[in-house]
C-alpha cells in the first residue's frame, strides 16, 4: 500500500510539472502582446520597454519560466495586471466558495444519485425504476441555469425561503453561509444526481447478476446485506471514478451557477481574468484548476485502492 | 431410514419473452442422511433449476411448483424470512466458478464469518477463530495466514475449498454442490472430491451432487438420478446403475464417457446425436423419443413414468441386457 502510495505521488507530482509547462506556454501562444495589453493608450516603444523589463517579458522564455515557477512554488503568483492586487489573495478569496459549493453539490448529487440508482437497480422493471428513470432524464434535459433562476424567482423572490444572491464566508456566519449556499448547490446537485444515477443503476445491475451475489443469497443474508453491502461496493468503483470527475469539472467551471447566484467564486474570477485579459490571474487559475484536478485524481485513485482490494495488490507489483 | 429432504412432483416454469418453458417437471428424490445422491445430465437437463429451486433461489421469472420438505418443514411457498433462516444453515450450496462465486472485495475469512454471524450470532472473535478452524477443515495450509486473503490471492481449488468451508459454517444438513469440480483442474478436482468425502464421514452432512461429470459421479455417489430434458428417466443406486443401466440415456451418457484403459486402443467414445430439447411444455411423449435407439411406437404417443423399486426407470423400452458400454 505504502509503494502504491508512493507511486501515485510520484506520478502527481509528473503531472503537476507538465501542467505547468503547459499553462505557461499557453498563456505565451495567446495572440496578443501582454506589454501592449498593459500600456494602454501609452505605447510609445520607451513606455513598453520599461514595461516589459519591469514583467520580465524581456528575458528569454527559458528564464521566465523559472521565474515563473521559482514565484509560484513561493506561493507568488503575481499581481492582477488590472487592479495591482495580488493574484494569490484573489484565489485565496475566491477558491473556498467554489470549493464549498462543489462539495456540498456533489454530496447532493452523491446522496439522490446512488439513493435512486440502487432503487432503479433493485426495482428493475417496476414503477420505482420508471420513475427514477423519468427523473433522471428531467434532471438531465433541464439546463440548470434555467432551473437556477426560476429557483431564484419562486424559492427566493416569491417565497423568500432563500436569499437570491450573495455569499457569506463560513467562519463569519455558518448559517448565514449555508443559507446563502444552499440553493445554488441543490441546483447544481440535482443536475449532477441524474448522472450519478444512471451509472449507479448500470453498474449495480451488473453486480446484482454476478454469481457472488447469488453465493450471498445462497448464505441466507438479508437483502440489506446482499444490496447494500456485496453489490453496491463492487459498483463503487464506477461512482467514485464519476464523482471524481464531476467535483473536478465543478471546481472549474460551476460558472454558470455562480453567475447567476452572483457568488464570488473561482468560475466568476476565472471569466472576469479572461475578458479582461488578465494574464497573470488567467495562468494562476489554471494552475490552481490543473491542481485540483491532480489532487481529485490522486484521491480517486487512492479510494480505489481501498474500495477493491485487487487495485492495491496491482499497484505494489 | 426417513429422509433429510424429500422433493416431490417438483416442476419449474419460467416466463420468456418466447413464452413459458418447462425447465423441470415432476421431478422426485430423496435424501437421507449423510447420503451423497448424485444427479446427472448434460447441460440444459434442468439439473441446475433443480438445486435452485429447494432453497428459493430462483428468479421471480419462474414458477415452482410441488413440495420440498427439508426435515419436515415445507419450503416451497415458504416466506422469504424462512427460506433466508434456511439459506447457509440448513440448506448450503456450493457452486461450480470458485473464480466468481467469492466476493472479491471482501477477505475470504470475513466472507466465511458473515455465515456465522448472520445465522449463528456469533461474536467476532469467535466467529474470526472459527473461519479459522473451517479453513483448516477444509485443508487449507496456514489457516491462520489465509484467512485474510482476498478471493484472488488464492488458487481455484482453494477458492473452492473456502466456499465449501463457507457452505459448511453453520453444519447443514444438506449441502447442495453444482458442479463443483467442473472449472477446476483434474489434479485438483480429487483434492476436492476428498474434502467432500470427509466432510460426508465427519459431520454426516447429506449431499446433492450436480454433475454431469460420471468419473465424479463413480468416486462419490451413493445413489444417481439421471435427468434428462426437465425429467428423472432412471435412479439407482450407484453400482447398479453403473453395472446394469437400462434407460437408453443413461447407457447412452455412459458410453460417452471416457474410462481408464477402455476405448484407449482403437475406439472412438460414442455420442448420442441431437441435443436436449427446449420444451415450452412437456409432451405427453417421451422426450428422449427423438435421440433414442431404441425408441418405439408407444414412446412417441404415451410419456413413460418412473418404476417402482430401487432401480426405476422411465422408460417404454428399457435395457434389460447385459450391454457393454
Amino acid at each position: 500500500m505504502r509503494r502504491y502510495l508512493l507511486n501515485r505521488l510520484w506520478q502527481s507530482a509528473v503531472t503537476l510539472v507538465l501542467a505547468t509547462i503547459v499553462v505557461f506556454a499557453g498563456v505565451r501562444a495567446l495572440p496578443g502582446d501582454p506589454a501592449l495589453a498593459l500600456a494602454g493608450e501609452d505605447r510609445d516603444p520607451e513606455s513598453l520597454r520599461a514595461i516589459r523589463q519591469q514583467y520580465g517579458l524581456d528575458q528569454s522564455w527559458l528564464v521566465q519560466f523559472w521565474q515563473f515557477v521559482s514565484h509560484a512554488a513561493r506561493g507568488d503568483l503575481g499581481e492582477s495586471i488590472r487592479t495591482g492586487t495580488p493574484v494569490r489573495s484573489m484565489i485565496v478569496s475566491a477558491l473556498p466558495v467554489t470549493i464549498e459549493l462543489s462539495v456540498l453539490a456533489i454530496l447532493i448529487a452523491s446522496v439522490i444519485g446512488v439513493g435512486a440508482g440502487v432503487i432503479a437497480a433493485v426495482r428493475r422493471g417496476r414503477p420505482a425504476e420508471w420513475a427514477a428513470n423519468a427523473l433522471a432524464l428531467l434532471g438531465l434535459s433541464v439546463p440548470h441555469f434555467w432551473l437556477g433562476l426560476m429557483a431564484i424567482l419562486y424559492l427566493s423572490v416569491a417565497l423568500g425561503l432563500f436569499p437570491a444572491s450573495g455569499f457569506v464566508p463560513f467562519f463569519t456566519d455558518p448559517v448565514a453561509n449555508l443559507h446563502h449556499l444552499i440553493l445554488p448547490a441543490l441546483i447544481l446537485g440535482t443536475g449532477l444526481s441524474a448522472v450519478i444515477m444512471r451509472q449507479t443503476r448500470s453498474s449495480m445491475l451488473d453486480a446484482l447478476s454476478a454469481d457472488y451475489i447469488r453465493t450471498a443469497e445462497a448464505k441466507g443474508l438479508s437483502p440489506k446485506a446482499v444490496v447494500g453491502k456485496h453489490a453496491l461496493r463492487n459498483s463503487l468503483i464506477v461512482v467514485v471514478t464519476i464523482v471524481g470527475l464531476q467535483l473536478g469539472a465543478l471546481i472549474s467551471g460551476a460558472v454558470v451557477t455562480e453567475r447567476i447566484f452572483a457568488l464570488p467564486g473561482f468560475g466568476k474570477l476565472t471569466v472576469d481574468a479572461v475578458f479582461q485579459r488578465d494574464y497573470p490571474v488567467i495562468q494562476a487559475v489554471v494552475l490552481v484548476t490543473a491542481t485540483a484536478y491532480i489532487v481529485i485524481n490522486l484521491l480517486v485513485d487512492l479510494l480505489y485502492s481501498v474500495i477493491d482490494p485487487r487495485i492495491r495488490v496491482r499497484g505494489e507489483a | 431410514m426417513k429422509p433429510v429432504l424429500a422433493v416431490k412432483d417438483l416442476s419449474v416454469t419460467f416466463r420468456t419473452e418466447d413464452g413459458p418453458v418447462s425447465a423441470v417437471d415432476r421431478v422426485s428424490f430423496e435424501v437421507t442422511a449423510g447420503e451423497v445422491l448424485a444427479v446427472v445430465g448434460e447441460s440444459g437437463c434442468g439439473k441446475s433449476v433443480t438445486a435452485m429451486s429447494i432453497a428459493g433461489l430462483l428468479p421471480r421469472t419462474a414458477t415452482v411448483n410441488g413440495s420440498v420438505e427439508l426435515d419436515g418443514t415445507e419450503l416451497i411457498g415458504a416466506d422469504k424470512r424462512t427460506l433466508r433462516s434456511i439459506r447457509g444453515r440448513e440448506v448450503a450450496y456450493i457452486f461450480q466458478e470458485p473464480m466468481t462465486s467469492l466476493n472479491p472485495v471482501f477477505t475470504v475469512g470475513h466472507q466465511i464469518i458473515e455465515v456465522l454471524r448472520t445465522h449463528i450470532g456469533l461474536n467476532r472473535q469467535a466467529a474470526h477463530a472459527r473461519a479459522i478452524e473451517l479453513l483448516k477443515l477444509v485443508g487449507i495450509p496456514s489457516a491462520e495466514r489465509r484467512v485474510g486473503d482476498y478471493p484472488h490471492q488464492l488458487s481455484g481449488g482453494m477458492r473452492q475449498r473456502v466456499m465449501i468451508a463457507m457452505a459448511v459454517a453453520c453444519d447443514p444438513k444438506v449441502l447442495i454442490a453444482d458442479e463443483p469440480t467442473t472449472a477446476l483442474d483434474v489434479t485438483i478436482q480429487a483434492g476436492i472430491l476428498d474434502v467432500l468425502r470427509g466432510l460426508r464421514e465427519r459431520l454426516g452432512t447429506s449431499i446433492v451432487l450436480i454433475t454431469h461429470d460420471l468419473g465424479v459421479v463413480a468416486d462419490l455417489a451413493d445413489r444417481v438420478a439421471v435427468m434428462y430434458a426437465g425429467r428423472v428417466v432412471e435412479t439407482a443406486e450407484v453400482h447398479d446403475l453403473f453395472a446394469h443401466p437400462e434407460h437408453p440415456y443413461t447407457v447412452g451418457l455412459l458410453g460417452a464417457s471416457p474410462a481408464a484403459g477402455r476405448h484407449a486402443e482403437s475406439q472412438r467414445l460414442n455420442e448420442i446425436p441431437g441435443l436436449v430439447p427446449v420444451l415450452t411444455e412437456q409432451p405427453d411423449a417421451c422426450t428422449f423419443a427423438d435421440r433414442c435407439p431404441r425408441a418405439i411406437d408407444t414412446c412417441t404417443s404415451s410419456q413413460p413414468q418412473l418404476t417402482d423399486g430401487p432401480h426405476r426407470v422411465a422408460c417404454w423400452n428399457p435395457v434389460r441386457e447385459r450391454v457393454e458400454v
